[in-house]
C-alpha cells in the first residue's frame, strides 16, 4: 500500500491524476486475478460427492472496485507526502513515554475502579479479565523479547504447562490455587531452562523456529498423552479459587462459609467474576512491579545490554547464555502464571487454546506496543482483545481483521505504537541511539 | 526390507515436497534475512488453486489427465505466484529497512489473513479431490510383501527434478539469478552496483511461490484432500527443512526436505504416527545444537 509512497512522491507536484488512475488500474487487474479463483469460485461437494463450483464473480466485482477506489484515495490522499519512514517514533509516543508514571497511575486507578463503573457489566468485567491476562502474559514475554532482544514464538507452552500444572495438581493432589501458582511458575520455569539450555547458544532466527517447534510439541504432547492430558477432551471441572478459603458458592458445604455469607452479602454469580478479575491485575501488577524492578538491577542492565550488542557484552565479562536463560526462565514463569490463572477462570482446558496462534497474539501485544514497552503492552492488548470483540457479529471474520489489522499497524508504526525508547541509562548529553545496525538493508 | 523400502519411497516423495517449499523459504532468508511466515499459506492456496482448477476443468469437460494436469500447473503457478508478488509488495516492502522483528510481524498478519481469507471464501470443510493420477508400479519380493511406486510419487520426483534443474540453471547462469546472487552478499552494495534490488525480491517471492504452488499441487494430488489450514504445518517443516539444510542453501532446502521426509515417514512406518511432528521438531532441534548452521550452510563470521 505505502509503495505508492515511493512511485507517486517522487515526480510529486505533477498535476493531473492520470499516473495515479493508471496505478490504480493495475491494482485492481491484480486484485481481480486475485479474487477470481478463491473468492469467485467456492468449491462445493455436489450431490454425489465430488466438488462443484459456485460462482460469485459479484463479489468479486465488487472487491475489484472497491480495490480501485481504495488505491486511488491512497495514491491522491499521499500525493507529495513524506515517505511514511520519517515518521517512526512521533510526539504523541514520546510525550506518552515521557510521562509514563502518570498514564501508568491513570490506568491503573481506572483498572481498579471498573467494576464499580457505572457501565459496568458481566460483560465488560469478563472482556476486561482477559484484557489483564493478556496484559500479564504481554509483560511477561516482554522481558524474553523486549528486553533481551530473544525471538520467541512458542510462548504459549509455557502458559500451558501453568495451566495443566494446576488442572493436574487440583485435580489429583487436591492442591488449590494458591498452593498451585509457585508450583505452575516453578514448573514453567523448569520448562523454560530445560528448552533454553541447548538451543540459548543458537542466532536469532534459529531460536524463533525452536521455540516454535517446542510449543508445538507440547500440544502435540497434550492432545497426545491421553492417560495424564485427557488428549484432546482436555480436563474439565477445575476448582475454582476462592477468597482466601471462602467459596464463591450460593450453598457452601457443610462447615464452610461462602464469600456473599462473610460478608452479609446477597449471594450473586458476578461476586465471583470481580474477584477473578482484581485477582488477575493483582497477578499483573505483580508481574509489572518486578519487571520495573529487575530493569534496575545488574541482570536486567545485561539483558538490555545483550539485546544491543552481544559482542560487546561477551568482551565485558557478561555470560550470555546464562543471561539469557534467567531471561527465558522468568519470562516463561510468569506465563506459568497467567495459565495458572487461566485454568482456574475457564475451570475447564483444552489443548486447543494453546496454538500457535495465541503464541502469535502475545508476541504481536509485544511487538504493537513498542518493545520494551510496558504501556505500549497494556495498549497493544487493549487493542488485540478489543478489536474481535468489536466485530464479533461478524463472527467469521473476527481473525481477518485481525491478520489485516496487524499488517497495517505495522506498515503504519513499524516499531509498534509507543515506539519510544529511551535507554535506560545514559552517559553525558548523548541521545539515545537506537541500534543501527537493524537498520540496514534497503536502499 | 519391502517395508523398508516401501517407507523409503514414501519418504523421498514427502521430502521432495517439503523441499520444494522450503526453497522458498531459504532463498527469502538469504536474500533479506525475514521468515517469510506466509509462505505456507501460499502453499495453500496453491493447492486451492489447483482443486479449483481441476474442478473447472472437470466441469468444462477437459478430462485428459496429462493436459488437465498441464493446465493446472500453469494456473496454479501464475495465480500462486502472483499471490507471492502481491504479499510482498503489501506486507513486506513498505518495512523493508525497519527493524528486525518488524517484517516477520507483518508476515505472521498476513498468514492469519491468507488463511481466514480462503476460510471465510472456500469453506472450512475438508475438500475431496477425484483421483486424477491413479495406479502405479508394483513389485513383489520373496516373502509377498508388494511396494508400490505410484504414479503420483514418480510425477513428483520427476516434477521435483526438472524443477531444481531449471532453478539451479537460473540462479547459477542468468542475469537474475546473479542479481540474487548479489543481493545475498550484500544488499546495499548490489544496489550501488546498479541493481534493481526492488525487482530483484519481488522476482525471487515469485518464483518461491511458483515453487510453493507446484508443491501444493502435488500434495493436493498425493494427499486427495485439503482444508485451509495445511499452510501452517507445512510452512512450519519446510522452514524446519531449510534451517536442517542451511538456510540461504538452495541445495541444502532440498536435502533438508528429503531428510525431514524420510525422517516423518520412518518414523510414522516404525513408531508412532501421533507423534511423527514432535519427531520432525525433534531433529531441528537435535540437529541445530550439533550443527547450528545446518547440513549444508556456511558457517557466520560475527564481526563488531
Amino acid at each position: 500500500m505505502t509503495t505508492a509512497l515511493r512511485a507517486s512522491a517522487a515526480p510529486s507536484t505533477a498535476s493531473g491524476i492520470g499516473p495515479q488512475l493508471k496505478d490504480a488500474g493495475l491494482a485492481a487487474l491484480v486484485a481481480a486475478v486475485l479474487l477470481a479463483p478463491i473468492l469467485g469460485m467456492e468449491t462445493t461437494p455436489g450431490p454425489d460427492g465430488r466438488l462443484t463450483l459456485a460462482f460469485h464473480f459479484d463479489l468479486v466485482a465488487i472487491g475489484v472496485v472497491l480495490v480501485f477506489l481504495g488505491r486511488l484515495a491512497l495514491a491522491l490522499f499521499l500525493r507529495g507526502r513524506p515517505p511514511v519512514r520519517a515518521r517512526e517514533g512521533g510526539a504523541v509516543s514520546a510525550f506518552v513515554s515521557r510521562n509514563a508514571a502518570w498514564f501508568g497511575l491513570a490506568g491503573l486507578a481506572f483498572a481498579i475502579a471498573l467494576p464499580l463503573l457505572p457501565f459496568s457489566s458481566r460483560y465488560v468485567i469478563d472482556v476486561a479479565t482477559t484484557v489483564v491476562i493478556y496484559v500479564m502474559l504481554g509483560w511477561g514475554l516482554n522481558i524474553v523479547v523486549g528486553l533481551a532482544g530473544l525471538l520467541d514464538l512458542g510462548y504459549v507452552a509455557f502458559y500451558a504447562v501453568g495451566a495443566y500444572s494446576y488442572a493436574l495438581f487440583a485435580q489429583w493432589f487436591g492442591f488449590g490455587f494458591w498452593m498451585c501458582l509457585p508450583i505452575a511458575g516453578l514448573l514453567a520455569a523448569t520448562a523454560g531452562v530445560l528448552l533454553g539450555f541447548p538451543v540459548l547458544r543458537l542466532r536469532g532466527d534459529y531460536l524463533a523456529i525452536v521455540t516454535l517447534g517446542f510449543g508445538e510439541i507440547i500440544r502435540l504432547v497434550l492432545v497426545n498423552w491421553y492417560e495424564v492430558t485427557g488428549g484432546p477432551n482436555g480436563i474439565a471441572d477445575i476448582p475454582r479459587p476462592s477468597f482466601f478459603g471462602f467459596p464463591f458458592t450460593r450453598n457452601p458445604a457443610e462447615g464452610e462459609t461462602a464469600f456473599h455469607q462473610l460478608f452479609g452479602l446477597e449471594f450473586s454469580t458476578l461476586h465471583r467474576v470481580i474477584f477473578l478479575y482484581y485477582l488477575a491485575l493483582a497477578l499483573a501488577l505483580v508481574t509489572n512491579l518486578f519487571v520495573l524492578r529487575i530493569r534496575k538491577l545488574p541482570i536486567g542492565r545485561a539483558w538490555e545490554a545483550l539485546r544491543e550488542d552481544e559482542i560487546a557484552c561477551k568482551a565485558l565479562g557478561i555470560n550470555p547464555t546464562n543471561t539469557k536463560l534467567t531471561a527465558f526462565a522468568l519470562g516463561a514463569m510468569f506465563g506459568g502464571f497467567a495459565g495458572s490463572f487461566f485454568a482456574t477462570r475457564q475451570g475447564f482446558i483444552s489443548p486447543e487454546s494453546f496454538t500457535f496462534i495465541e503464541s502469535a497474539i502475545i508476541l504481536a501485544i509485544v511487538v504493537l506496543g513498542g518493545m520494551g514497552s510496558q504501556i505500549g503492552v497494556v495498549l497493544a492488548a487493549t487493542v488485540i482483545v478489543l478489536l474481535p470483540e468489536l466485530s464479533r457479529e461478524l463472527e467469521t471474520y473476527r481473525m481477518l481483521f485481525f491478520g489485516a489489522a496487524m499488517v497495517l499497524i505495522m506498515i503504519w508504526r513499524p516499531r509498534g505504537l509507543l515506539a519510544h525508547r529511551e535507554p535506560t541509562l545514559r552517559l553525558g548529553t548523548a541521545t539515545g541511539a537506537t541500534s543501527l545496525s537493524a537498520r540496514g538493508g534497503g536502499p | 526390507m519391502a517395508y523398508f523400502i516401501q517407507q523409503l519411497i514414501n519418504g523421498v516423495a514427502l521430502g521432495m515436497v517439503y523441499g520444494l517449499i522450503a526453497i522458498g523459504y531459504s532463498m527469502v532468508y538469504g536474500i533479506i534475512g525475514m521468515i517469510n511466515f506466509a509462505h505456507g499459506e501460499i502453499y495453500m492456496i496453491g493447492a486451492f488453486v489447483s482443486i479449483i482448477a481441476f474442478t473447472l476443468l472437470g466441469m468444462l469437460g477437459i478430462s485428459w489427465a496429462p493436459l488437465a494436469l498441464l493446465l493446472v500447473l500453469l494456473v496454479a503457478i501464475a495465480i500462486t505466484a502472483l499471490y507471492g508478488w502481491t504479499v510482498e509488495r503489501i506486507a513486506y516492502r513498505p518495512l523493508r529497512g525497519s527493524f528486525r522483528l518488524a517484517p516477520l510481524i507483518s508476515a505472521i498478519g498476513m498468514s492469519i489473513f491468507l488463511q481466514t481469507y480462503v476460510q471465510v471464501t472456500q469453506g472450512a470443510k475438508i475438500k475431496p479431490l477425484q483421483p486424477v493420477v491413479t495406479g502405479g508400479f508394483t513389485f513383489e519380493d520373496a516373502s509377498g510383501f508388494t511396494i508400490t511406486i505410484s504414479w503420483i510419487q514418480i510425477l513428483i520426483a520427476v516434477l521435483t527434478l526438472v524443477l531444481m534443474a531449471g532453478f539451479t540453471w537460473v540462479i547459477t547462469s542468468t542475469p537474475l539469478g546473479r542479481a540474487q546472487r548479489a543481493c545475498e552478499q550484500d544488499l546495499k552494495m548490489a544496489a550501488l552496483c546498479g541493481v534493481d534490488v526492488d525487482r530483484t525480491i519481488s522476482l525471487t517471492f515469485v518464483i518461491g511461490a511458483a515453487l510453493a504452488a507446484v508443491a501444493g499441487l502435488m500434495a493436493t494430488l498425493y494427499y486427495g484432500v485439503i482444508d485451509f489450514f495445511i499452510g501452517f504445518l507445512a510452512g512450519v517443516k519446510a522452514f524446519t527443512a531449510a534451517v536442517l539444510g542451511g538456510i540461504g542453501s538452495i541445495p541444502g532446502a532440498m536435502l533438508g526436505g528429503l531428510v525431514l521426509g524420510l525422517a516423518e515417514a520412518f518414523w510414522s512406518g516404525y513408531f508412532s504416527i501421533e507423534y511423527k511432528d514432535v519427531a520432525a521438531f525433534t531433529i531441528l532441534v537435535v540437529v541445530l545444537i550439533f550443527l547450528p548452521t545446518g547440513i549444508l550452510g556456511r558457517p557466520e563470521v560475527e564481526k563488531v
